[in-house]
């Protein structure tokens, strides 16, 4: 065995040039890629085993409209995509290299860390579907997408964060600096003109770096109170507000002290954990995004006159006629007008093996068609389609769980009342009691402000977060939910789905079944010009396959070859002519003249370390469950395979919900693992949900967590990292209030100057910032 | 300590040019594709089309 030359995959050795390439496609695109000079790519990529090879796909995908999301202005075309199937810098250098060389494109740029790709052309001289035919023909898959639609208003958002922060940053390095003078000055006798100057000069740094960097706390905090609710934001703000008031009143008063850099480094440190926070969600929503673009594919209607056209989804309506070319997948709901077909329905119903479908039949958005053009009339088209029901029901499930409260938030609910009254408290007794001015008793009260300002709080879990997620996603597994931490360290249930989650998802040629290979190697040369996913697991069986010339293709029904003895016919059992026995699984058939029929039964395999993970998810105490919309007789199989005790099979999409929400009646916590849109509502319905990534793109959206690559083990992982995290908080919440029992003290005595200020917030912070970091050294369960 | 009329401003000042960088390469979208700055820098043609 070797590698194919292309797409790395391995090919069989036999002789020829054919055995360099494992499919045609990729010959096609190594030739390409030899014709343009850019041969450097082969030697310099590298692929990573576990993200999709750069295989240019089978099924030619239909004149889709990637003209749909065209933009133009002042004559140049613009059209953004998303990238599938990156592994390196080669593959940006390659598409971005191929690009440039179609004609009239001015400007091709690929980011890597995010896979949105920009052409802009110059009208007329090319177009989309050139365009994602190019990038198609390397391997790569591309989806266009409409970036008005996507969450870039959350981007500019981050970014304001982050120049917020700069901001604060700058600033708060520059009064620092005069601080140290002044703290200095105060032991070797500066001269109070001095001390005026450098008070003024942190002022005039502090004051407008105040008023721009501490808006998100402002509007939060305004927010809040308009609501008549208090937050963590509404102390913030009032403390930065106010500090920098009293010490301007103290500077012009010539005083002693004033708590500009205090103020200032606050907002700072307040800001880098905002922004952590952010980004950490931010990572995951743009893997979001993509999936959420796919959902988008433009679909063609026909018109009266039998003409083509390419409209939006939502723009399609009900009646009109639409077609859907061998290889698409269906945008509406409709019934078939015209056409036989086979669909796979995986991404509705959760089923692996096709479903045939003529005319008069309903099909559903979502169904993929395999085998033949079809013509459907259209009865629901974007909100009405069954698929927006079933996202809808999922988005409902969704909120229900929004009403979960992160740990931090609970803290900050309690604590924010207290701080307010603490200092409060201060003020009255040091005015009343202590008989002191207002003035200097303000500034006390401030420093209390100050100092329980929760630095160390604000930082302590958004810097564990984002440590969390860095090490989930080195290891594939991305997080797309800000809580899903904290709600999967309490785990206790684990439900499992079958299709797609404990097997592959992908149909494998049983091999124990009785035929010879002769009849195989007949049958998988017969199979190989189509592309229907049985024909293409038969294919696959049989390295090095030459594929049979003359095959005629009869959609709906199956394959036929004319052999001087007659004609050999490969697909159904009607097709065969086959009466007896009954059809209990996915399955072709070989018809030969004279010769008895031979059966091919074909299996989705189980995930390799699908046992394993089961068993060490009891061994921690977990308890595992596998809900399956399939056969009980499959089911059963595979739950013994791999240890899982209690099953239930022919389970659909709402009893699904059913039994989750019983398990929640009884007190568990239950992690959904699945995939597939018939889990779409169970997985939003979980107290977490996990889903591969291999799975249909909307389940994505339901799902916490998303991993990639073929192991299960993502699961255990994500598990572990879960609780190390939840005690990471833990630790990091009980040495901020144990911080505050010490400090708060020294600053109702009115102890605390700038500088203990200074000190304490700093060290506070860093404590709890290396305490997070332990978790990304930490290796393994 | 006259001398800290000069030093305060030219300190200042330099802090100002290093938050205006910054802020300039954030808008001018430097930030954009971390990964991918750090592999475009193998591969050095000249056949890339001109923004």
């Amino acid at each position: 065995m070797s590698p194919c030359l292309h797409c790395g995959l391995p090919v069989s050795a036999t002789a020829g040039d054919a055995a360099r390439f494992c499919c045609a496609g990729c010959k096609t695109a190594h030739a390409i890629i030899g014709r343009l000079g850019l041969d450097r790519y082969y030697r310099q990529r590298q692929l990573d085993p576990s993200l999709r090879p750069p295989k240019p796909e089978e099924t030619v995908v239909g004149p889709d409209g990637a003209a749909a999301f065209l933009g133009h202005r002042d004559g140049v075309a613009t059209l953004n995509f998303f990238v599938e199937g990156l592994h390196c810098g080669a593959c940006v250098w390659l598409i971005e290299s191929v690009l440039a060389r179609e004609a009239g494109v001015i400007w091709a740029r690929l980011s890597m860390s995010t896979g949105r790709l920009v052409v802009r052309w110059r009208d007329g001289e090319n177009d989309a579907a050139r365009i994602q035919g190019a990038i198609a023909s390397l391997g790569y898959r591309a989806v266009p997408f409409d970036p008005e639609r996507l969450g870039l208003a959350t981007e500019r958002q981050d970014k304001a964060l982050l120049r917020a922060m700069a901001v604060a940053g700058f600033a708060a390095a520059n009064i620092m600096l005069l601080s140290v003078g002044i703290w200095a000055g105060h032991r070797q006798g500066m001269t109070s003109e001095t001390r005026a100057l450098l008070h003024w000069v942190s002022a005039l740094i502090a004051i407008p770096a105040i008023a721009y960097s501490g808006r998100p706390f402002f509007a939060s905090g305004l927010a809040a109170l308009k609501a008549r609710r208090t937050n963590m934001d509404v102390p913030i703000a009032l403390a930065v507000v106010i500090t920098p008031a009293v010490s301007l009143f103290e500077t012009f008063s010539g005083g002693r002290h004033a708590y500009f850099d205090s103020s200032v480094t606050l907002l700072f440190f307040l800001l880098i954990g905002r922004y952590l926070d952010a980004r950490a969600r931010g990572r995951a929503r743009s893997a979001a995004q993509q999936l959420v673009s796919l959902g988008a594919a433009a679909v063609t209607v026909l018109d009266g006159d039998g003409r083509a056209q390419s409209l939006r989804p939502e723009a399609v309506k009900t009646g009109m006629t639409v077609l859907v070319p061998a290889g698409g997948r269906i945008g509406v709901d409709g019934r078939v007008a015209e056409g036989a077909s086979e669909m796979d329905t995986s991404l509705v119903t959760g089923e692996s093996a096709p479903v045939r479908v003529r005319a008069g039949d309903a099909v559903f958005a979502g169904f993929l068609n395999f085998s033949a053009p079809l013509r459907i009339s259209v009865t629901a088209s974007g909100d009405g389609t069954l698929l927006a029901e079933i996202v809808r029901l999922m988005e409902a499930a969704e909120s229900g769980r929004g009403r979960y409260v992160a740990l931090a938030d609970r803290v900050a609910r309690l604590y924010s009342p207290v701080v307010h009254l603490l200092a409060a408290l201060t003020f009255i007794a040091w005015t009343t009691l202590g008989d002191l001015a207002w003035q200097p008793a303000l500034l006390i009260a401030v420093g209390v402000l100050i100092i329980t300002c929760p630095c160390a709080l604000a930082l302590a879990v958004p810097v564990v977060q984002v440590v969390a997620s860095g090490r989930l996603m080195r290891q594939g597994i991305l997080m797309k939910s800000a809580t899903a931490l904290e709600r999967l360290a309490r785990v206790d249930h684990v439900v499992f789905d079958k299709t797609g989650t404990l097997t592959e998802g992908r149909l494998e040629l049983l091999r124990e079944a009785g035929f010879n290979e002769t009849a195989l190697a007949e049958a998988a040369a017969i199979a190989a010009v189509s592309t229907h996913p049985l024909a293409r697991a038969l294919a696959r069986a049989v390295p090095g396959l030459v594929p049979a010339p003359g095959v005629r293709d009869v959609p709906g029904r199956g394959l036929g070859l004319d052999t001087p003895r007659g004609e050999v016919r490969l697909g159904s059992r009607a097709w065969c002519g086959v009466t007896e026995g009954e059809e209990s699984g996915p399955e072709l058939w070989l018809a030969r003249p004279g010769m008895k029929p031979v059966r091919f039964f074909f299996h989705d395999r189980v995930r390799q370390d699908a046992a394993e993970v089961v068993q060490h998810l009891n061994v921690r105490g977990y308890g595992c469950e596998l809900l399956s919309g399939d056969r009980a007789a499959t089911v059963a199989e595979v739950a013994a395979a791999i240890g899982i005790e209690t099953w239930r099979a022919a389970v659909t999409p709402a009893n699904k919900v059913e039994r989750l929400a019983e398990l929640a009646r009884q007190g568990r916590r239950v992690l959904m693992v699945g995939d597939g849109l018939n889990d779409a509502p169970a997985l939003a319905a979980a107290y977490v949900s996990m889903s591969p990534s291999s799975a249909a793109d909307v389940s994505q959206t339901a799902a916490d967590l998303v991993f990639q690559g073929r192991h299960l083990a993502a699961v255990t992982e994500a598990l572990a990292v879960a609780k190390a995290c939840e005690s990471l908080v833990r630790q990091n919440l009980a040495f901020s209030l144990l911080y505050n029992a010490l400090a708060v003290p020294l600053a109702v005595a009115g102890l605390v100057t700038p500088l203990i200020a200074a000190v304490a917030m700093s060290s506070s912070s860093m404590v709890v910032i290396l305490n997070a970091m332990r978790l990304g050294r930490r290796r393994g369960t | 300590m006259t001398i800290l009329l000069y030093l305060l401003p030219i300190a200042v000042g330099l802090g100002l040019l290093g938050l205006g960088a910054f802020l300039w390469s954030l808008k001018s979208g430097q930030y954009d594709d971390l990964d991918g700055a750090a592999h475009r820098i193998l591969f050095d043609d000249d056949d890339r089309p001109a923004a």
